[in-house]
């Protein structure tokens, strides 16, 4: 049902615009399925077809009544796929497709399908989505439309209240009030920066020339992070009404959106939306009868995680290789094509529209004094709640992790968070009640960052951990300046060893010298943010260092080199579950007795512990020298 | 007219202005634009580097140029290869930090090239005798000077890097360039601070000579 658009050119048209669309829909029971990404790895298409199939057979008016909408990511990826039913916000978890007939029935007959709903540990259900504890203790500002809207709908963005901010900075405020306005409020960057957004658009608006840049940073390279993904995804338009109303402080008629290759539907979300405010005159020339002209490009990255960096993301626009540059020019001064550019961060864009519809006072009034509004986190790992959370700056991290994220799965305990991605660091239990703001994790050696948050437990070795992080920045590092790219090789060469066995007594000084080089001598973040991992692990987990280097024991049992599995002769059942399913044939025994694993063989893949049966639980892991074992064959544990 | 003379006075006023800095306790005032290390070469302080040459811009790879610098209350550490000169800027060139950093840097320099005069002078100068990381000697430091000396000077882009990260290389593209088309050139041998690439081109790993 194509409706001919007619651009809007005024308030006024605005206005007549959103009645027009909220007369045309009506009513209606809206079904909205989570159709992010993670739910779409989930099959959630399949379950849009099944609903509109359902839907059809129905038929008549009763099916009139009913729309099925595909929004953006809902958050709690945890339990996808995610169905909500609106008005009535009854939220349906973990859908199947043998689910929808209930589901189209409940609707009908008015009640809920109570086994969809979500259960707590005492078996309490929960229907509406706001009264899920996951939901419950977060503060969903940025978020809360997502479960609503359809990202490809720019009615759907209307209907909620979308471009009245940019409709108000334009024709009831001069680009100075708007500019006062965000740096009154305090915004600042999201990507993990914290630097304030106002002051920035401000050296920006000062900077000699006419021709000026705004840019969106949507290249999220953090492994883990996908905070900017679910909004570019789910609610395009609010990035473009923040990206307009700062263009217009700012007094920039050309903007950028970078995003990463590898985030197909965020593009084509993004390409949309651009595409529909063009038709309804959100951009263009004379943008609501304003007299202020704006257009945007979509620039896509080329695989690189160094690309995010300031200086990179505009070397790699500029059509070069997408590598920091020595300049100490800022870019605010002399960015895109040596004109002041301002970038700022997908999440950072997204506040805009809602401080100009609220107020600097009213975003002020979330968070911390240094910390205003909100922050999207992406909450991964061992957590029974994995999901994208929002929550007021200020937050402990223990309500995060366990009120939230619902605690530790598999009821194992709590070992250390890893918070800040690649320039982050990780964090132990006795921390877990600082603040998480800008400032708060920096003093203890992480940082908030872009949003990240992994959860660690027992089975994870942070010598381990510390590697991984350096191996992604060692593939990552542009590779230009010494201290980061031969400080990161000879740091891996350190660790390789040590996860081996092979540590020296000396490692430990040589991770910290080089670390002092890489954090003071790099050309850019990454180089210097490197380090934090390592001294975050050091600081706060040295004893599995030493347990590594001087005990050849890997306490959480990861490294391999340093492992060993052994069948109990007491508790085997002589079964040969194992031995058969071993992939080396490390294992011979006799049937009916017991069985023994050639340890020279051993690759340590674990199949065996897998293979046998719950009663016999016969096959342990070990890790440390064998004359560190008591008489009765377990090994003496380190404090 | 009147207008006229005025705008003629604002033109006047755009030629260079002078700026005023400090550095290791020495004043000097140099024309705006001029990086540190450009001036303390005219106060005749010795500042190493080795990805530094006047024919192609500052790359800032090698980091032995470092200085810390005091501006706005804070210090900071620059490379005085890129970074410009401003009014009552104070730059110290060997502070004690700056000669930590410079030491550690050093050390791992003795990993790719301990051979070059200028690593030689400040291992010697640091007591390094010798270097605790892993041994690469892979002769080339990526310094990137062959690179943007023909990308810049000779306009023929005939060497790039390629890969990135601990894999980042420099390479004649295509390979055949080398032996086809820069024969009659080979000016990249001459800029090479450790004289090895491009004359040793295909090998970026020369057997381990020990010390």
């Amino acid at each position: 049902m194509e409706t001919k658009i007619k651009k809007i050119k005024s308030a006024a048209g605005l206005d007549s615009a959103i009645e027009e669309i909220n007369r045309k829909n009506g009513k209606k029971t809206v079904i909205s399925i989570c159709s992010g990404t993670g739910c779409r790895a989930f099959s959630s298409d399949r379950l849009v077809e099944g609903l509109e199939k359902e839907l059809k057979k129905l038929g008549g008016k009763r099916a009139d009544d009913i729309e099925i909408k595909k929004t953006g990511c809902h958050g709690y990826c945890e339990k996808g796929p995610i169905i909500v039913i609106h008005p009535d916000e009854t939220c349906y978890l973990g859908v199947r497709e043998k689910d929808l007939p209930r589901i189209i029935q409940a609707v009908l007959d008015k009640k809920v399908v109570e086994d969809l709903l979500y259960k707590d540990e005492e078996g309490v259900r929960s229907c509406q989505e706001n009264d899920i504890p996951f939901y419950r203790f977060q503060k969903r500002i940025i978020l809360e439309n997502n479960s609503r809207i359809d990202p490809e709908s720019i009615e759907d963005y209307l209907r909620v209240g979308g471009y009245k901010a940019l409709a108000k900075a334009l024709l009831d405020l001069s680009p100075e009030k708007v500019l006062e306005e965000v740096k009154k409020a305090n915004l600042r960057g999201r990507g993990g920066g914290g630097f304030p957004a106002g002051i920035k658009w401000e050296t920006t608006r000062d900077a000699d020339g006419d021709i000026k840049y705004v840019i969106v940073n949507a290249d999220e390279g953090d492994p883990g992070a996908y905070m900017d993904r679910s909004l570019l995804e789910g609610n395009p338009h609010s990035v473009l009404e923040g990206l307009a109303i700062g263009a217009y402080a700012i007094g920039s008629c050309q903007g950028f959106i970078y995003v990463r290759q590898e985030y197909p539907q965020a593009v084509s979300a993004v390409l949309k939306a651009i595409d529909d405010a063009r038709s309804y005159g959100f951009l263009g020339k004379n943008i609501l009868g304003s007299g202020f002209d704006l257009d945007v490009k979509v620039h896509r990255g080329a695989g690189a995680f160094v690309s995010g960096e300031s200086s990179a993301l505009i070397s790699a626009i500029e059509g070069k290789v997408g590598e920091p540059k020595v300049k100490y020019i800022r870019t605010a001064v002399s960015g895109l094509w040596d004109k002041p550019t301002n970038i700022n961060n997908v999440e950072t864009w997204a506040n805009v529209p809602y401080i100009i519809n609220n107020g600097a006072d009213w975003f002020r009034s979330i968070g911390t004094k240094q910390s205003s509004g909100t922050k999207i986190f992406s909450l991964v790992g061992k957590v029974n709640n994995t999901g994208l959370v929002e929550v007021p700056m200020g937050i402990t991290l223990r309500d995060i992790i366990f009120k939230i994220g619902g605690g530790i799965k598999d009821g194992k305990k709590f070992k250390a968070v890893q918070t800040g991605g690649p320039s982050g660091g990780v964090l132990p239990e006795k921390l877990l009640d600082l603040p998480v703001d800008f400032d708060e994790l920096d003093k203890a050696g992480s940082m908030m960052g872009s949003g990240g948050m992994i959860v660690m437990d027992e089975s994870d070795c942070m010598v381990n951990i510390a590697h991984y992080f350096l191996k992604f920045l060692s593939d990552e590092s542009c590779g230009k300046c010494v201290p980061c790219r031969e400080g990161l090789r000879q740091m891996l060469y350190i660790y390789e060893r040590i996860m081996e066995g092979k540590g020296k007594e000396e490692d430990l000084k040589l991770l910290s010298d080089l670390s002092i080089l890489m954090k003071e001598g790099s050309l850019c973040a990454l180089g210097a943010t490197a380090p934090n991992i390592v001294l975050t692990t050091l600081k706060y987990f040295r004893h599995e260092y030493e347990a590594h280097i001087y005990h050849n024991m890997c306490p959480a049992k990861v490294c391999k080199p340093l492992i060993r599995f052994e069948i109990n002769e007491e508790k085997c059942g002589g079964c040969a579950a194992c031995s058969s399913i071993c992939p080396v044939d490390a294992i011979m025994g006799e049937p009916k007795k017991t069985y023994r694993i050639n340890q020279d063989l051993c690759i340590k893949c674990g199949s065996c512990v897998e293979s046998c049966p719950a009663k016999y639980s016969a096959i342990e892991s070990l890790t440390g020298l064998s004359e560190e074992r008591d008489l009765a064959g377990r090994e003496i544990k380190l404090s | 007219m009147a207008a006229m003379g005025g705008k003629m006075k604002v033109e006047q006023a755009k030629i260079k202005n002078k700026v005023g800095l400090v550095i290791d306790g020495n004043n000097i005032k140099v024309e705006e634009g001029t990086t540190i290390l450009q001036a303390a070469h005219i106060l005749g302080i010795h500042i190493p580097a080795l990805c530094y040459n006047d024919q192609v811009k500052p790359h800032g790879a090698c980091r032995l140029c470092i200085v810390e610098i005091e501006t706005n209350g804070r210090s900071k550490i620059v490379t005085s290869c890129a970074y410009p000169a401003e009014d009552g800027l104070i730059v110290h060139t060997s502070s004690p930090k700056v000669e930590e950093i410079r030491k550690n840097l050093v050390e791992l320099y003795m990993t790719l090239f301990p051979y070059n005069p200028e690593i030689r002078d400040l291992a010697k100068k640091y007591g390094l005798t010798f270097t605790r990381y892993k041994k690469e000697n892979n002769y080339c430091i990526v310094c990137g000077l062959c690179v943007r000396y023909c990308e810049e000077v000779k306009k023929r882009n005939a060497i790039g890097f390629i890969g990135r990260g601990i894999n980042k290389k420099v390479a004649f593209i295509p390979e055949s360039s080398f032996f086809k088309n820069c024969q009659d050139c080979m000016e990249c041998v001459g800029i090479c601070p450790t004289g090895v690439f491009p004359s040793n081109y295909g090998m970026d790993r020369i057997p381990q000579i020990d010390d």
